[in-house]
């Protein structure tokens, strides 16, 4: 009885030792959680989710705070990615969330007024601009977040729907009809 | 009018004329079937047919699918008549029709219908029905000339549909175990091999009846392999495998197991080699990976046979196979162009 | 005797070419109107450089090459540009481009153009003659010949010129090959000398005996040491991978170019297009264009580049069943949406469809795996697992099973029993990766900008409190003992001071002439407010993005 009790504890150990050794040893180096999720976010940063930014939030995912469907710019698919990533179910957006397609900035150079309020909103820098000078987006680098448009006293920013061109256009998927509906 | 999708030409080959097809190469082993064991074999498909084809379009029906357009492409109607062919001809209406409908409601449908069925639907409904219907399951029916009584063909529908026998006669006396059956049963009685086969119900090869009618198969099986409906791997790889197996333990022992051929030509090995594990939806897309998949099925047949405790092992084995199949196809995909012998 | 490799899979489907090669090449008559898209190559669109009420000559450069991959677009023949407009192309989204359009005025004035010593010039120049002629692959890519000649990390070893033209019912390349062999050969010359090639290979399919007879008697007259082979007749052996593979027996490592392995490969109408813009000057203004299927006349025309589909329709005499075109051939084709749209330099075919001619195919059945469209792939991929992966939308596992390696012949649709519209699933799954690629680059790019602009606040911040305490430290240090006046007033007076300077300022900057305008002066504010409500009633309204 005894013998069997100091084997089994002796295996214990051994193996205990070599699994704590490997752990040590062979140990591979993920990126943390955070940023795993970070690189799912659209990187917008427009705020939408309730954080200033999509790294606060993605901090916030990864705590536990956060729900996994407050971005609306990440659509659905970035919720089952999300989903996917951290094992955990798939969550519809909220009733509330308002789905807008890709859009730019727009503005007006006619009312501008050189004050400089958007781009210091914009999270991104895509505004160019100085006091008292005229401000323009760039579109290249514009996000579409939105952040500009409430802080311009004259309201001259407006988004303009990114529309389908000849350079952004995909292939749809294939639709056919398997018989004739009666 | 439908969507117009290049390319706008194709081969005028369809699903429907494919199952047509392998239907047709059926039809040798279905006639030498009914000539030596009688016509009850072809009760026995009508009822699976009517009710493969009842079972599929009420499962279209459930899942809003467009029925006409899946129905007339006979997959049902070949899971019935393979399912017949596995179960014998004498067994109670409510065997088959349980039997049908229960590979195409659950085994095919319930996983998505035609195409994404992980299991042999015919295995499935053949497994189902032997665990679950043992007794029934052995009223095979003798060949002409060695049973004790031979009812005719009235007297075996009576049987079928109503389960009254004729006046003074027994079930025993209507039925004979199958050859897998008697040789299992025998070895376990410690017969020698060749005293067994030297009974009446052996023929030359294997069991009288039934090795015409695996001859039959095989005759389909060539026929489907010219027309290019299968290819050659999986036939050959199962039978091959079965009787390099078969002949490793009769060589070591011949008085316990019996010749490579005799497998060959009993049970549903040819039925098997040729029209059940072809089965393209649930064999793998992988010409090495169809080797390895009938090779697995032989042996695992021949072992079943007999190690186990089964007579014949050939749904069994194709349905072990088949839980194997994404994994040998993951493993054994092909080089790419231009990928240096790399998948 | 060669030895010819082959490549698996592959089909047979019928030929169909006998209808169109009756007549030699016929000139397309000029058309009523021609319109040019600024995109008629891979790569960016020409920028014009023309405006609407422009007369223009033949040949007369209208669209400008821009960024490293682009090609030039001419004028094909003289007249005035009535409108640079965008306009319908024949583009599978159905979407418009730019285009020009132009009315020719019959007198067919060519720009004085010369020829191009191509043996005693600067190879970079040459090559900046072949993008400015607008010369790009005719094959169907319209990848801009000049790039594919610039030399690479490799020799090549072996130049191919492919008249293969795998396609039923196409047959452009066929006519040309017997009627202008010797251009051809010519231009095979050109590509050579510019390539440094080691041999050069004509290979051309065995169904089209007349051509090879007529390329073999140019090569021998021209005593070229080129190679006339005869390839066996398959689809898709026309395509540029597997062409290679057959005639030198090497693969194109995927992802690679031929080039990374000592190979070129043009079409030979492109060889024949380099030959006109060096021997004689001449921009790509025209191709051969066939016409076919359900018309009276099948035949080859040489279109001028902008002619309405229309035109070559009337030319082929459509029988009156017919109610699609096809622009391309039965297997890669592009339905039309209409017969406005122009044909451009990537347009070798336009079949007429009737639904004699063109069944339509029975609605499709689930795929059950048969493998039949693997067997017939000439890129060994398995396409029913491509399949699966691209309607679950499993975009990562395509990517593994090699999507991208896909050429999208449409072998395997062919030779599907279900009827799958197998091509459309990997065309809709190769661009959804494309286009979350170009997500994530943007993404990580927005990313960037957010942590950088992060870091400018966080280091601004820094440099403020920095300087802050600098300044404390210097005042500390400097401030003696001074007798201590209230610093209140001393507060109240700088404030006065300042106020009184401001209002100084104020009265010296004030504008002096918002009065008493002139008549003139009025009319031209009154001018500049309207435009300027104009521009504000535009943008409220346009669609257009922004400008940068």
């Amino acid at each position: 009885m005894l013998s069997a009790l100091l084997v089994m504890a002796g295996i214990a150990i051994v193996l205990g030792a070599v699994l704590g050794f490997s752990a040590v040893k062979f140990r591979v180096e993920g990126s943390p959680l955070v940023d795993k999720i970070d690189a799912i976010l659209p990187q917008t940063q427009c705020g939408q989710c309730g954080y200033p930014g999509c790294r606060p939030y993605a901090t916030a995912i990864a705590a536990g705070e956060a729900d996994i469907n407050r971005c609306p710019p990440g659509g659905e698919e970035g919720i089952h990615k999300l989903a996917d990533l951290l094992g955990v179910e798939f969550k519809p957006f909220g009733g509330g969330t308002v789905l807008k397609p890709k859009s730019v900035a727009f503005i007006d150079e006619n009312l501008c007024i050189g004050c400089t309020l958007c781009f210091q909103a914009c999270p991104v820098d895509a505004i160019a601009g100085a006091a008292k000078q005229m401000h323009t987006i760039i579109t290249s680098e514009c996000t579409g977040c939105e952040l500009c448009v409430a802080p311009c006293p004259v309201d001259c920013i407006s988004m303009k729907l990114i529309g389908e061109n000849i350079a952004n256009w995909k292939w749809k998927y294939p639709v056919y009809t398997l018989a004739q509906a009666k | 009018m439908g969507a117009f999708f290049s390319p706008f030409i194709s081969k005028p080959d369809t699903v429907s004329r494919i199952m047509l097809k392998v239907l047709l190469a059926l039809l040798p082993g279905i006639a030498l079937y009914a000539w030596h064991f009688g016509p009850a074999i072809l009760a026995s498909i009508t009822l699976a047919s009517l009710t493969a084809l009842g079972t599929e379009a009420l499962m279209l029906r459930l899942r809003n699918r467009p029925v006409m357009h899946f129905l007339s492409d006979n997959s049902a109607l070949l899971t019935g008549w393979l399912l017949a062919l596995s179960i014998p001809p004498l067994a109670p209406w409510w065997l088959v029709v349980v039997g049908t409908a229960f590979c195409i409601a659950i085994a095919k449908h319930l996983y998505g219908g035609l195409g994404n069925n992980p299991f042999n639907p015919a295995m499935i409904g053949y497994a189902v029905l032997i665990i679950s219907f043992p007794a029934q399951m052995t009223h095979w029916l003798a060949p002409h000339g060695l049973g004790l009584v031979e009812p005719d063909f009235l007297e075996q529908l009576k049987y079928i549909f109503i389960g009254a026998l004729p006046p003074n006669v027994t079930l025993d006396a209507v039925t004979l175990a199958t050859p897998l059956d008697t040789l299992k049963t025998r070895l376990h009685l410690d017969e020698s091999v060749g005293q067994i086969l030297r009974m009446p119900i052996y023929g030359r090869l294997a069991g009288q009846g039934s090795e015409m009618v695996s001859l039959g198969f095989l005759l389909g099986g060539l026929y489907l392999l010219a027309a290019r409906i299968i290819t050659w791997h999986i036939p050959v790889a199962f039978l091959g495998t079965l009787f390099a197996t078969a002949g490793i333990f009769h060589l070591a022992d011949p008085a316990h197991y019996a010749a490579p051929l005799f497998h060959w030509f009993s049970g549903a090995a040819m039925l098997g080699a040729f029209f059940i594990l072809t089965d393209p939806i649930t064999s793998p897309t992988t010409n090495k990976g169809k080797l390895i998949f009938a090779a697995g099925a032989g042996l695992l047949t021949y072992l079943i046979r007999s190690l186990g405790s089964f007579p014949d092992g050939v749904a069994f084995a194709t349905l072990l196979m088949n839980i194997c199949v994404p994994l040998i196809t993951l493993y054994t995909q092909p080089p790419v162009f231009g990928k240096k012998g790399k998948p | 005797m060669r030895t010819l490799h082959q490549f698996n899979g592959g089909i047979h489907p019928p030929d169909n070419k006998a209808q169109s090669t009756q007549r030699s090449i016929a000139r397309a008559p000029l058309p009523s109107k021609l319109i040019i898209p600024f995109r008629q190559h891979a790569g960016e669109a020409a920028k014009p450089i023309v405006r609407a009420g422009d007369h223009v000559l033949k040949g007369q450069l209208i669209g400008m090459p821009v960024g490293s991959i682009s090609s030039a677009v001419h004028a094909p023949t003289s007249g005035t540009i009535a409108a640079i407009a965008v306009q319908p192309i024949a583009h599978p989204s159905g979407l418009p481009d730019l285009c020009a359009t132009l009315i020719p005025d019959g007198k067919e004035e060519w720009i004085p153009h010369a020829a191009v010593d191509h043996r005693n010039s600067d190879p970079a120049e040459l090559r900046q003659h072949l993008r400015m002629s607008g010369v790009v692959g005719l094959g169907g890519a319209v990848f801009p010949s000049d790039i594919k000649l610039r030399p690479g990390n490799q020799k090549i070893k072996t130049l191919i010129l492919n008249g293969a033209e795998c396609e039923p019912y196409i047959t452009c390349d066929d006519m040309l090959m017997r009627e202008r062999a010797a251009e051809i050969v010519q231009g095979a010359a050109m590509l050579c000398f510019m390539l440094e090639a080691g041999e050069v290979l004509i290979g051309i399919e065995d169904n089209k005996p007349q051509a090879i007879a007529a390329m073999q008697r140019a090569v021998a007259d021209s005593g070229l040491p080129f190679e006339v082979v005869a390839v066996p007749t398959i689809y898709p052996g026309g395509s540029a991978k597997q062409l290679i593979r057959v005639l030198t027996g090497l693969e194109v490592p995927s992802g690679k170019l031929p080039t990374d392995i000592g190979v070129q490969c043009f079409n030979v109408a492109t060889s024949y297009s380099v030959y006109r813009a060096l021997a004689h000057g001449e921009p790509l203004l025209s191709r051969i264009i066939t016409i076919t299927g359900n018309v009276r006349q099948a035949q080859n025309f040489e279109v001028l580049l902008g002619t309405p589909v229309q035109d070559l329709v009337a030319l082929g005499e459509a029988l009156p069943d017919t109610d699609r075109y096809i622009m391309g051939g039965p297997m890669m084709g592009l339905p039309l949406s209409s017969t406005a749209i122009p044909l451009a330099k990537a347009s070798n075919c336009i079949i007429a469809v009737s639904d004699k001619l063109f069944p339509p195919a029975p609605p499709a059945l689930p795929c059950i795996r048969c493998s039949r469209c693997a067997q017939a792939c000439p890129a060994d991929l398995q396409p029913m697992d491509l399949f699966w992966f691209a309607q679950s939308r499993e975009f990562d596992k395509a990517q593994q099973f090699s999507l991208f390696d896909c050429i999208e012949c449409g072998a395997c649709s062919y030779v599907c029993p279900s009827h799958i519209p197998l091509v459309q699933y990997y065309q809709f799954a190769k661009s959804e990766i494309r286009a979350h690629g170009h997500d994530q680059q943007a993404a990580d790019h927005a990313r960037e900008r957010h942590e950088f602009r992060e870091y400018r606040f966080e280091r601004e911040k820094q440099e403020k409190a920095e300087r802050l305490a600098a300044r404390e430290q210097a005042a500390k240090q400097a401030q003696p003992a001074v007798p201590s006046i209230n610093p209140a007033d001393t507060m109240q007076q700088k404030i006065q001071a300042a106020i009184a300077r401001a209002r100084e300022q104020a009265a010296a900057s004030k504008p002096k002439n918002t009065e008493n305008f002139t008549a003139q002066q009025q009319a031209e504010i009154a001018e500049i407010e309207a435009r300027r409500a104009h521009i504000h009633e535009l943008a409220k309204s346009a669609d257009e993005p922004s400008k940068e």
